[in-house]
């Protein structure tokens, strides 16, 4: 079988992989991505939201730094894509607005927004009047909210397009085929087979397979990234002409204790998530998700009966332990890991690019990143 | 304590404290919670998991050597409950389920009638029902009749942290069993726990008032404590209340009065 060379080959092709692959080829190095179907399966699902303040979680500190440094990383990635491209990025710098339906859900909100305000993080408190008064639409059951200018949206669909172009334009080759496995000589990483039996040498390997990174074939059991898939089913409507735009930021959505977000993008699709199960690589979409999804959205959204469910579908969010990303050093030699993104993988590009592109050209995380290494699963947690 | 072990379908339990796993907002921050409870048998949604997926709950359970208890969450009818403890069974290999029937989305309450069906059907068929119920003392009375293992009844609504909204009728059912009795849903606070093991129940069960909290291993080690509490005070035997006149706990005798 033929052997082929590249300086840097990139295992996975989504969102990360794809803007992995840019980055390092603008740098003039010769990247090639193996992927069987670039871009179409997580990357395509998403709802895009760029959420580090609405969506921070007790204890992840951490997690939430990087989160912010990509969110100001934004609108940089887009302004650079687009120009080469000469195609929309998809960024939506629309704000976030999180709604509370009862007064138990307002008190949720309330806890959330103190703790919030003591990461330091601006979010402004409303009643259910101001909150109507920003987005008519919304049920008038709504009775409070938290506005937070920082947390916008983005259409990934068009960032996939659009990376998809700029791959294309600085030279970035393609093996639209599945990685077989992982070649090593002792602890090093020299090159990957794939499906059709052909190999790759490459002294750089870097595997961004998301969802799949536990089962990359060739890497030691003591290796495997702790990557779980865990299901998302989400929905796209379209908003009729005479209703545009429904909503004007996203809104984040807890109603009667559920958890619902729609995420509006101009030309007037509204994106509705998401479900939440752990059942392995199923990405049926289960009616009950859809029910969910659809009271969930209606509850809040009254007018949701008169849009058109244009789409129904279902994606893998790649989790880890501690839902935190994996960057960086594998444990072999010549790959590294761009993994784990789970919830926040839309978010997550722009920095992890930069951060992966850095550590290629120096050899060295940037202390940015340090905190996401593979080897914090192995190490004795003390309870916090 | 050590010989205060309960057991129940011939599991032998040393912690009172039954965990659930819903609601944590990372596999990690659970499996720190769940490590901090030091509780021993811990219940899973089986319709929400694979259990053939790598690094899922179930490998959490497996490594800190913790029961597995599926439940029926999410089940509305006999029917349906019925059908996912046989798959429960199957996939796990165990007879032991919680049985949940709830009415609705919004209360969760369960649905008196559809429980007790489902539970005999369960129990005709070789399964170790553990049921969630209301507080109601006939209900629990008619769960044990059935069958059942183990009464589960309620404190208040799932995940609502409102504690236990009638003590009485706890109190009721604890008497009038012969099985084990579980405090299952609506504990808030490390002192609603000491209160349900204070009562008499055998077990507590909670998830959302550590899976939620800020701090969810600080807040099991609280439930593993209070559990242990609780069960001690009721061991202990508390004294009776006197509600018309203080009683010195230093003697007054031989005292000079005026």
């Amino acid at each position: 079988m033929a052997e082929r060379t590249s300086e840097v080959v990139v295992i996975g092709g989504g969102l990360i992989g794809l803007a992995i692959a840019w980055r390092l080829a603008a740098d003039g190095i010769q990247v090639t991505v193996c992927d069987p179907t670039p871009g179409s399966q997580t990357s395509a699902v998403a709802a895009g939201m760029l959420a580090p303040v609405t969506e921070v979680e007790y204890g992840e500190d951490e997690l939430l730094a990087l989160n912010l440094a990509s969110v100001a990383a934004w609108p940089g990635f887009a302004a650079e894509l687009e120009e080469l491209t000469g195609r929309p990025a998809g960024l939506n710098r629309t704000g976030t607005l999180s709604v509370a339906y009862d007064t138990d859900d307002v008190a949720a909100l309330r806890r959330l927004a103190d703790y919030q305000r003591r990461l330091g993080l601006e979010v402004e408190e409303l009643t259910g009047r101001e909150v109507r008064k920003r987005e008519p639409l919304l049920a008038a059951g709504v009775s409070g909210g938290v506005w937070v200018a920082g947390d916008h949206s983005v259409d990934n669909r068009r960032t996939v397009a659009a990376l998809l172009r700029a791959t294309e334009l600085t030279g970035v080759r393609f093996e639209r085929q599945q990685v077989s496995r992982v070649l090593t000589a002792g602890t090093t990483a020299v090159g990957v087979e794939l499906a059709d039996g052909s190999t790759i040498r490459s002294a750089q390997l870097i595997a961004a397979t998301g969802p799949w990174s536990a089962q990359l074939q060739g890497i030691p059991e003591e290796l495997r990234p702790p990557v779980r898939p865990v299901k998302g089913e989400i929905l796209r409507l379209r908003v009729p002409e005479a209703y545009r735009p429904a909503l004007h930021h996203t809104v984040r959505a807890t109603a009667r204790g559920f958890s619902v977000y729609l995420v509006p993008r101009p030309g007037g699709e509204l994106v509705v998530g998401a479900t939440t199960t752990e059942l392995g690589y199923d990405t049926r979409v289960l009616a009950g998700g859809v029910f969910s999804l659809l009271r969930d959205a209606r509850m809040v959204l009254p007018i949701t009966d008169e849009l058109e469910l244009v789409e129904t579908v279902a994606g893998l969010r790649p989790a880890t332990p501690d839902n935190a990303p994996i960057l960086g050093a594998s444990g072999l030699d010549g790959l590294l890991w761009a993994t784990g993104h789970y919830r926040n993988g839309v978010l997550l590009t722009p920095i992890t690019a930069q951060v992966i592109a850095e550590t290629v050209r120096t050899g060295q995380i940037p202390d940015l990143a340090a905190p996401f290494a593979i080897d914090r699963f192995s190490a004795p947690k003390v309870a916090r | 304590m050590s010989d205060d072990s309960l057991t129940i379908a011939g599991l032998e339990l040393t912690s009172r404290l039954v965990m659930g796993t819903g609601g944590a907002p990372s596999l990690e921050v659970l499996e720190e919670a769940l490590v901090a409870s030091a509780t021993e048998l811990t219940t899973v949604a089986l319709r929400r998991l694979d259990p053939n997926q790598q690094g899922s709950v179930l490998d959490v359970l497996r490594k800190h050597g913790i029961a597995v208890l599926p439940n029926t969450a999410g089940c509305f009818t006999a029917g349906e409950a019925v059908l996912t403890a046989r798959l429960a069974r199957e996939a796990l290999e165990t007879n032991l389920i919680k049985l949940e029937v709830v009415a609705d989305d919004h209360t969760l309450l369960p649905d008196p009638v559809e429980l007790l069906d489902a539970a005999e059907t369960l129990a005709a068929d070789g399964f170790s029902v553990f049921a969630y119920t209301n507080d109601d003392p006939i209900l629990a009375r008619r769960l044990e009749q059935a069958g059942c293992v183990a009464v589960m009844p309620l404190g208040s609504p799932i995940g609502s942290g409102l504690g236990i909204r009638n003590p009485h009728n706890i109190s009721m059912i604890v008497e009038a069993a012969t099985v084990p009795v579980v405090l299952d849903a609506g504990i808030g606070t490390a002192s609603d726990a000491a209160l349900a093991m204070e009562l008499g129940c055998d077990a507590v069960l909670l998830a959302t008032a550590v899976t939620r909290a800020e701090r969810p291993a600080l807040m099991a080690a609280a439930m593993r404590d209070a559990v242990n509490a609780g069960r001690s005070a009721r061991l202990a035997g508390r004294i009776p209340r006197r509600w018309h006149s203080a009683q010195a706990s230093s003697p007054t005798d031989g005292r000079l009065s005026y």
